[in-house]
């Protein structure tokens, strides 16, 4: 989230789209509440279903699943036709006057891509910036250039009418036009607008692209980097952010430096590669500090154990554009590619699309460890439905952790928040903390590489730990120690000028915390487990402990109350809510402000001194934000494809039907025989209406704690599907009955909830149907799987299995993450054929 | 006294029936508050589910957590908890938490109570095999990669920040590059 969650307070307009925070996030309605009671604010929702967050807006407008863009291109059409834009914003702190290559060919004119497709794959050379002799990329101030971004925003744009947009998504066109104009009045410089969007957004093989789209609007209506505005990417658990900002996934290391591949064979090429250079002669750049964070995170695993280039060399490389994404994974489990597998505090068989897949791939392991609190799915796979134990060669251990009140650390949330966690309790029963566990893990392998040598043994018996203490045969993990790990250090006596004050120096000792991540090195002077929580520890102590109640900004940033990356910063872009001159957009809700010596409110983001002409987006290399974005796989401007599975013949904007350059599994060569669409040539009678997974208040992810929970699991205790009451009707159903969702790969039982919540869409003159189901549901927890005379038995037991036993390996295009809110399923009534 | 969840339920009833007759329940609550975390060390944590990140109180006496409630000085939160929130008490007291570490053989149909060493110890060893028979110096270009791609790992965004950095080190240490987890579903 680019804002805190009550900051929504200050909003204007809030558009919930892609997700539901009244079920999913509900204290942020704390803050949406108080913003339509003391602001008058105004309250879009926009989803298929008429959620709980759609009972408490002013104005709902129903969409068929997987058809965002069309619906916001037909609202950044709405924006610019009617001028609604904030233009200085736009002209100054965006791309809209760069010149691209005038032979970049747009899907109106290109059969619905752009230009350089080939075998599935763009070449970007048409879509690059016109660039002067000396580099500098050329621009038109006034707009006017045909081939200025602006322009062919314009152009991209005008395709997306009201009425074909309708067509599309099912919405009403009056709907539409409602919600543009409410949603288009923020574009004012005194009005605020912010969007609120989750995994209905990213669980599309258009995901990125959802989002793209949203953030070009909120830049034409200047309402990023300002209070009450920004897109807030609600995550879906507690430390989703944090474990993303540490690297926990396979393209990034921490604090998103892009993990090494083969072909950068030394430090030097990888900072040379990695690092973006730009002539824009204003801009900030501020990746061009890659080489000290990528030196300072060797530093954290191998500290003066081995030199920053030794560390580089000896660290595991990917292969040039492999992937080995979620997807990729469980693929190449199922053809027997992995021996070993570890699934620590995660339930990969419910929570990963295709169920049936992930859990025939387990059977295929030699070994697995499973960390969690409770017996789940993932862990007691070999004995699930379908699974013969006696067959199954998997060797399981099913390790108990402490929960989180159990131990000490901290989290980040949505907001970049780092808040600290106390130990309230011990552990119960012989239960210990993640880290003692990972810890005494290490040490263990670590003994056999330092008795027994083996492959790259120093990659192993070189890394630092410092972590903790030896008991006996326990370790005592200490997280305030790695918590200043991930802070960084110097590691030898340093004076150093001040970075943001020439000619003022500072003596360090090693040893000593670094004050932030300004201070760090790139000749291994430093370390920094995580660059951008530099400045999260220091001669105050851990900030994430803070509890100051005071708020000095008057718009509620709270800044001492615990501590929040970059730099304790509440707001980021904020550099963008002030003009060139330093002046608030609007005063009354400032962000930052110039006193006349320096500025006051939230830390600066990317600022200089008023007039230095500084662009604001500090993050990108030539300073601006991007309406027009070259980097992403998928095309410079969102457009609107179709869901690879769904309920219409052709895509009506274009001949090209789905995003051209998603990776099918059933393509020759690629996945497996269990990787099966429907409906993607032409539509599958078998599976005829679409399907969308969700979630209830009352469970969390695949309800893997919250399942053993006897007040949750009462609450809410079993698989549901939810349909309107017409279908209902088609295909006799009433509520309460037993019915099975089916598709192509899997199916569930679930309860049949006959409701007008769901209306049939509209699409094109055709009537299709939306059903949904929520995803926290598992086998373990029910009653009539077979219990084992030491099993514990849930005190309320729930019904059904895991609703991604449907769901199917297709991804987005540049994430892969999978497209779990659209694909096709049949209900029937169970019995009935 | 210990009473069952529904055993509390008729007697809360039972009350509502008496204040239905007028009698002000007001006295009786300011009384019974204090009184229910009196002598209890207070703690504060997060929410483990969502990403709003509300703070939340957690009373304890006896080494055993006896409330848990929303912290009304969280600039989030101001008290306030959803129903997940309000239910960290049962993550705590909860009967079905596995409380020893289980050992599942393999073709075996029964999970067996193993002890924490002998359970690494195997671990580790199953490690240093996998490891070693799937360790890359080189790909097929000749490029040094220093990978092991016979195991992969998948978690966690229930893991605090510093255990994420720590099993990241851990995995890039083993020289994985299958790492990914919830971020990517």
């Amino acid at each position: 989230m680019t804002n805190p969650w009550n900051d929504f307070k200050n909003s204007d307009v809030i558009l919930i789209m892609g997700s539901n925070p009244a079920s999913n996030h509900p204290i942020s309605f704390k803050w949406i509440q108080e913003a339509i009671d003391k602001r008058g604010a105004k309250l879009i929702c926009v989803d298929p279903r008429f959620t709980q967050s759609a009972a408490k807006a002013h104005l709902y407008a129903p969409l068929r699943s997987g058809t965002d863009i069309a619906f916001l291109g037909g609202m950044i059409k709405y924006i610019l036709e009617k001028n609604l834009i904030q233009h200085e914003y736009v002209l100054t702190y965006t791309n809209a006057s760069f010149l691209v290559n005038p032979a970049l060919k747009m899907p109106g004119q290109n059969k619905g891509v752009f230009s350089g497709l080939t075998d599935g794959k763009y070449e970007k050379d048409t879509w690059a910036y016109q660039t002067g002799a000396d580099g500098v990329i050329k621009k038109d101030k006034t707009l006017t250039d045909p081939n200025c971004v602006f322009q062919l925003l314009k152009k991209h744009y005008s395709r997306y009418t009201p009425e074909l947009v309708s067509r599309i998504t099912g919405t009403p066109k009056e709907k539409l036009l409602e919600v543009y104009k409410i949603y288009g009045s923020t574009g004012r410089p005194d009005k605020a607008g912010v969007e609120l969007y989750a995994m209905g957004w990213t669980q599309h093989t258009v995901g990125v692209q959802n989002i793209r789209t949203m953030c070009i609007i909120q830049l034409l209506l200047g309402n990023m980097g300002i209070a009450g505005g920004g897109v807030a990417a609600m995550r879906g658990e507690s430390n989703v952010q944090g474990s993303t900002d540490h690297g926990l996934l396979f393209h990034i290391w921490p604090g998103y430096l892009g993990a090494p591949t083969a072909s950068l064979k030394t430090l030097k090429d990888f900072n040379e590669k990695r690092t973006p250079t730009t002539k824009e002669k204003d801009s900030l750049n501020w990746w061009k500090n890659t080489p000290k964070y990528s030196a300072s995170f060797l530093r954290s695993m191998y500290g003066e154990n081995l030199t920053i280039e030794d560390a580089y060399q000896i660290m595991p490389k990917l292969d040039d554009g492999a992937n080995y994404s979620w997807l990729m994974i469980f693929d190449q489990m199922y053809k027997n590619k992995f021996t070993g597998f570890f699934a620590w505090g995660m339930n990969p068989a419910c929570s990963g699309a295709h169920s049936n897949k992930t859990r025939q791939a387990m059977t295929k392991l030699d070994w697995m460890v499973n960390v969690n609190l409770f017996d789940n799915e993932t862990g007691s796979f070999w004995r699930g439905p379908g699974m013969d134990p006696a067959k199954i060669k998997t060797e399981v251990f099913m390790l108990p952790c402490a929960s989180s009140i159990e131990k000490e650390g901290s989290i980040a949330n949505s907001s970049r928040l780092m808040q600290w966690r106390y130990k309230a309790v011990s552990p119960v029963g012989l239960s210990k903390p993640d880290g003692d566990i990972m810890s005494e893990l290490y040490f263990k392998v670590r003994e056999l590489y330092a008795k027994q040598g083996g492959p790259g043994k120093e990659a192993i018996t070189k890394l630092t730990w410092p972590y903790g203490k030896k008991v006996g045969h326990e370790f005592h993990y200490d997280p305030r120690t790695v918590a200043k790990e991930i802070n960084g250090y110097f590691l030898e006596n340093k004076r150093l000028e001040n970075p943001t004050k020439k000619g003022e120096f500072k003596e360090f000792k090693k040893g000593d915390l670094v004050p932030t991540f300004a201070w760090l090195q790139a000749d291994g002077s430093t370390s920094s487990g995580c660059w951008v929580y530099c400045g999260s520890v220091g001669e105050k102590g851990n900030l994430a402990m803070r509890r100051g109640t005071k708020d000095t900004s008057g718009i509620g940033l709270y800044s001492e109350w615990a501590w929040s990356w970059p730099v304790n910063r509440r707001i980021i872009y904020n550099g963008a809510s002030v003009d060139l001159n330093g002046k608030p957009w609007d005063p009354s809700r400032a962000v930052i402000k110039w006193d006349g010596e320096k500025w006051t409110g939230d830390v600066p983001d990317g600022v200089g001194n008023p007039g230095s002409g500084r662009p604001p987006f500090i993050m990108k290399p030539d300073g601006v934000a991007s309406l027009y974005g070259p980097g992403l796989v998928d095309g410079p401007f969102p457009e609107h494809y179709e869901p690879l599975e769904c309920p219409v013949e052709k895509n009506i904007m274009s001949p090209q039907k789905n995003n051209p350059v998603i990776k099918r599994f059933d393509a020759s060569g690629v996945g497996s025989d269990l990787d099966v669409y429907s409906g993607v040539a032409s539509c599958d009678p078998r599976f005829p209406f679409i399907c969308s997974t969700y979630r209830v208040s009352e469970h969390w992810q695949t309800g893997v704690l919250t399942r053993w929970c006897p007040w949750l699991a009462e609450m809410q205790p079993g698989m549901f599907v939810e349909l309107s009451q017409e279908l209902a009707k088609e295909r006799g159903i009433a509520g309460g009955d037993k019915c099975i969702v089916k598709s192509a790969r899997g199916e569930v039982e679930a309860t049949a909830i006959v409701t007008p919540r769901f209306k049939p869409f509209n699409i094109d003159g055709n009537t299709i149907h939306e059903v949904g189901i929520p995803w926290h549901y598992g086998w373990i927890t029910t009653a009539d799987r077979k219990y084992q005379p030491n099993d514990k038995k849930p005190e309320v037991n729930t019904f059904g299995d895991a609703a991604n036993l449907l769901t199917s390996t297709i991804g987005d295009a540049n994430t892969m993450i999978p497209e779990t809110k659209a694909f096709m399923v049949n209900v029937v009534k169970k019995g009935v054929k | 006294m210990n009473v069952s969840r529904r055993g509390f339920l008729k007697i809360s009833g039972a009350v509502m029936a008496v204040s239905g007759l007028g009698i002000s329940l007001k006295p009786i609550a300011a009384h019974a508050q204090p009184l229910k975390i009196k002598y209890a060390k207070e703690t504060t944590t997060v929410c483990p589910y969502c990403s709003v990140g509300c703070s939340i109180i957690v009373s304890v006496r006896d080494g055993k957590v006896i409330n848990t409630e929303g912290d009304p000085d969280s600039p989030i939160n101001k008290g306030s908890l959803c129903s997940k929130g309000g239910s960290i008490y049962q993550m705590a007291v909860n009967e079905n938490r596995l409380d020893k570490p289980l050992y599942r053989a393999p073709f075996a149909s029964q999970w067996k109570e193993v002890e924490w060493e002998w359970a690494l110890d195997k671990i580790a060893k199953n490690v240093k095999k996998s490891r070693d028979a799937s360790f890359k110096k080189t790909n097929d270009k000749g490029e040094v990669v220093n990978r092991t791609e016979g195991i992969a790992s998948v978690g966690s965004a229930a893991l605090d920040l510093e255990e994420c950095f720590t099993y990241q080190k851990f995995l890039r240490g083993l020289g994985l590059v299958y790492i990914e987890h919830q971020a990517r579903i």
